[in-house]
This record gives structure tokens, sequence and C-alpha cells, in this order.
């Protein structure tokens, strides 16, 4: 299935409009997400980056004050039309937060919350997706020994590579990152993108930054919000070497932001 | 004019360490005052024994289990309930009218003198539902009680949780039963048995609404259709009836004794959760 629908668009964004209470956080949005690459999502704080990620897995429902209107599509499928299945577009579509949040369990437990959630109970099965994950996460051989242990003991780039890892065991389609870096050193943040390197090979990522140079790196397309609205979406190196848009110019330039 | 930080800073340093001291030192006394009258009569066998000639003699053996299943069943009935509410309160419902209606009651409930649930508890429990003098229609009262208590602390221990939490387990595919059951209980349960305790210790030192309703049968009951008559309400009568003021403080002495006990061991289960857990 995944192999079909490498040809299509992974998500289509049309007219998305959304708010909070009175302010207008994204203002007529529309966008077209590529299967198999990776979009970088740039722009200041406040831009609205964070809101358009929610809303891709709806967790901007948790809020009482949120509406949108428009319209986004998952392979074709209106995701916010009346009696579409949450929890399963959850499952579909991973999400890794600004700042790690493991569970207050252990590490194992950490990784399997998703597969349990989905009724997998067989414990070689499990095993086999905690190993797997944290494989493809780079964290596998720095806890291989003390799966049972808390996963709060982990360092901060430990603890966002576990975040990985428990999103990969849900085996979804899209994996949206929220800025998993801002709070990491060099070395973890490295460890991060080389994994998503790989990971694009069988996931959709998008991937929301603060920082340009990372976008740069690793983004096989870049979007720059400001201020709510989409300034300029594109191949990574044409958006980074000849911006359309003056303030996408300026922002890339360290003008402002 | 302005008085120099120095002095500011001890006389602040003064006066918020006497009113310390003197908190701690109101009730160090009373401690030592009941053990010191109370603890000589204190024996094995004043534990053990059943009490002869109205509690004139002999020991308090059949308060102390009316003591302990009492509350039992109290928190048996309020716990349930009271996580429920609050669970209700925090996680499926939005702040509206409604709630703060909900909230404003559970408030006024708590305000309510406990003399009031037992006369309920009696005209209610005892009489219209005909379940007599009864450890049942005690611990109803009491769960009707504690209630508010425990919907107060569990709704506060479930908005500590931080809600970063709930978005992850959301964000991984889990329903908010799960979300509740696998992420929000298990962090607020430390201070969901803090109201538990809280509950626990009202119930125990509870007379006035337990005389009406579980009685003041001296007997052992063996069915919580028995009427039983706790430490406290033990206490409160050898002490009114100048039966034997001796018996009186030993039975105040083996009360506060065993709610330090409980303190004690709660805190000690609740220090064993989290060390198995981080």
């Amino acid at each position: 299935m995944k192999g079909k629908s490498a040809s299509l668009l992974k998500f289509q964004i049309q007219n998305l409009n959304c708010f909070f209470g009175p302010n207008q956080v994204l203002k007529n949005i529309s966008i077209d997400i590529l299967p198999n690459q990776i979009l970088s999502v740039i722009g200041p704080a406040g831009s609205g980056k964070t809101s358009f990620l929610r809303t891709l897995n709806r967790l901007n429902d948790l809020f009482p004050e949120f509406r949108m209107d428009g319209k986004i599509f998952l392979d074709g499928e209106d995701i916010y039309r009346s009696n579409y299945d949450v929890v399963q577009l959850r499952r579909r579509v991973g999400m890794v937060f600004a700042l790690p949040v493991p569970l207050p369990m252990s590490i194992y437990e950490n990784v399997v919350y998703g597969p349990r959630l989905m009724g997998i109970r067989d414990s070689t099965r499990l095993d086999k997706i905690v190993e797997n994950t944290l494989k493809s996460a780079f964290l596998w051989d720095e806890v291989k020994d003390r799966l049972k242990t808390s996963a709060l003991r982990l360092s901060g780039g430990q603890q966002q590579r576990l975040c990985l890892a428990r999103v990969l065991a849900l085996d979804p389609e899209v994996i949206l990152l929220d800025e998993p870096c801002s709070g990491l050193d060099p070395i973890s943040t490295a460890k991060i993108e080389e994994a998503l390197a790989l990971l694009k090979t069988k996931y959709t990522i998008i991937f929301v930054t603060n920082n340009t140079k990372q976008a740069a790196r690793i983004g096989d397309r870049t979007a720059f919000f400001l201020m709510g609205e989409l300034i300029e979406y594109g191949p990574t190196e044409q958006l980074f070497t000849v911006p359309q848009d003056k303030r996408t110019n300026e922002y890339i330039t360290g003008r402002f932001g | 004019m302005r008085i120099p930080p120095r002095w500011s800073q001890a006389g602040a340093v003064a006066i918020l360490g006497t009113a310390t001291f003197v908190t701690v030192m109101v009730l160090i006394f009373i401690i030592a005052f009941i053990l010191q009258k109370g603890l000589p009569v204190v024996r094995p066998s004043f534990l053990l024994d059943f009490p002869k000639d109205m509690g004139k003699e002999g020991g308090i053996f059949p308060t102390i289990i009316a003591s302990i299943v009492l509350p039992i069943l109290a928190i048996l009935i309020a716990m349930p309930l009271g996580v429920g509410t609050a669970v209700y309160l925090t996680e499926y419902t939005r702040e509206s009218r409604l709630t703060q209606i909900i909230r404003f009651g559970t408030d006024c409930l708590a305000g309510i003198p406990s003399i009031i649930f037992g006369l309920f508890g009696f005209i209610f429990f005892v009489t219209t539902l005909k379940m007599g003098w009864s450890l049942i229609s005690g611990g109803l009262t009491l769960a009707l009680m504690i209630l508010p208590t425990i919907i107060r602390t569990s709704e506060e221990a479930i908005r500590a949780v931080p809600s970063v939490y709930r978005e992850v387990s959301y964000s991984l595919g889990a329903t908010r039963l799960r979300t509740v059951r696998k992420v929000v209980l298990p962090n607020a349960l430390p201070g969901i048995v803090t109201g538990m305790m809280l509950g626990i210790g009202r119930c125990i030192g509870e007379t006035a609404a337990v005389i009406f309703t579980a009685g003041v049968s001296l007997r052992l009951p063996t069915t919580i259709f028995d009427s039983a008559r706790t430490m406290s309400v033990h206490f409160y009568i050898l002490a009114r009836e100048g039966i034997s003021t001796e018996n009186a403080y030993g039975t105040a002495a083996v009360l506060i004794l065993s709610v330090l006990l409980i303190n004690l061991s709660a805190y000690g289960m609740m220090h064993w959760i989290m060390s198995k857990r981080s």
C-alpha cells in the first residue's frame, strides 16, 4: 500500500485557516506534501509552524478554543470529516514533540505503549519491535542492557531518540517532528538527523525547525511560514539559493527571526 | 526611615519561626498529654480483651475492629465515586456552568458539620432504608462525609499531571479512557492516595456521624449489618458518662497511635511506589 501511494500526494492541504479563540494562527494555507521526502518547515517563533503540524494529526482538537476551516486530505481522504477515526489517524501520523517527553515508565514500556494500544500482546513480537525501533533511532546500543529502567533516567538526547523510537513503533506512514532538536546538544542532533535521513525511504517526514541550517541540511523541500501565512514553498535548494520572496531571503540570511 | 533589610529579614525569621514553633509544640503537647495519661493502661490484654461492665473494666477489642472496618467500608464506597467524579470533571467535561455548580456543591458538602451527616444517615439509612444501626449505615454516612475531600484532592492531583503526557498519549493513538488509565491516574496516584488518607483519618476520628448510624453496641460485629462501637465513640461514652477516665485515655492513646501508624505506613507505601517508578 505504501508502494502504491508513493506516486501520489501524501497530504493535500487546501485553504486551511486556523483560529485559537479570536486569534487566527494560520491564514489560507494550501500545500501539497510528497511521500518519502523530508519537508522542512521554517519560520520565526509564532509563525504558526507548530499549529500547522498539529492540524495534521488533529492534536489541536484537544484545545477547546480551536477552530479551523479548509480541507486536509491524507491519501485523498478528508481527515476532518465527521466520524473520521482520529485514533487511527494518529497511528498513521506519528508525532515527536519539541521537548522530549518520555512517559514516566520504563524504556521498554514507552516503546510498546503504541503497539499495546493496537492490541499486540505477543511478547516476542513486542521485543522485536523494541529492538528494531531503538536501532532505527540510533539508541539501541546505549540502552539495550537497561530496557526495564525508567525512561526518565536517560539524557535529553537519549530521551528524544526514545520518543522517535516510540513513534516508529506505531509503524506510521507520516512522522511529524516539532523542533525535535531545540533542546539538544550537537551530537544528539546529528544522531537524530542521521536517523531521519535513513527513515525517509519508509516514511513521509514533516520537520519543523527554528534552525535554517538544519532545514537546508536535511529537507528535500522547505516551507517558510511567517505570521500564519505560507510565504514560500519549494525544493530546499531552490528556496535557499534563489528565494522568490524578499521576506524568505531576509529570514534565511538571518536578517530577522 | 526604611528598615534595613538585615533587620526586616531577622524580624521575618523570628515571627515565622515562632509561629512554626508554637504549632509544633501544641501538637507535641497534645500527643504527649494523651499518651502520658493513656499509655499506662494500654497492655496487650487491653487491646485483645472484651470490655466488661460497660467498659469500666476489660479491654477495647471490639471497638478496634469497628474502627478498622468502618473506614474501610467508607473508603470502598467513596473512592470509586470520588475518583470517578474527579476524572469526569477534569478529563471528560470542559469548564462550564455545570462543572462550576458541581464544584460549588462539593465545597458546600465539605463545610457541613458532621453531626448533620449523622442525622441524615440516621433518618435515611437507619430508619427509611431500614438498615438499622449498623456498620453499613455508618460506612455509607462516612462515605458521603469524606466524598468532597476525595473529589477535591483527586481533582487537584489529576490537574497537576502535565498536559504534555496527555498529548503524547493521544498522539500515540490512545483513546481517552486509555489515556486516563495508563497516564493520568498513575501519575495522579500520590495525590489521590493523600486524599484517601485524609478521608481515613477523618473516618477514624469521627464521632458524631458514627454514633447515630453505627450505634454503640459493644459486641463484636460479625457482619456489616451489625451495630458496632468505634474507638472514638467508646472514648466519648466512657468520658461523657464518667464510666472510666483511665480507660477513656487508654482508648484515646490507641486511637492516636493507630492514626500515626496509618500515616506512617501510607508515607512508606508512597515512597515505595515512587522509588519503584523512577
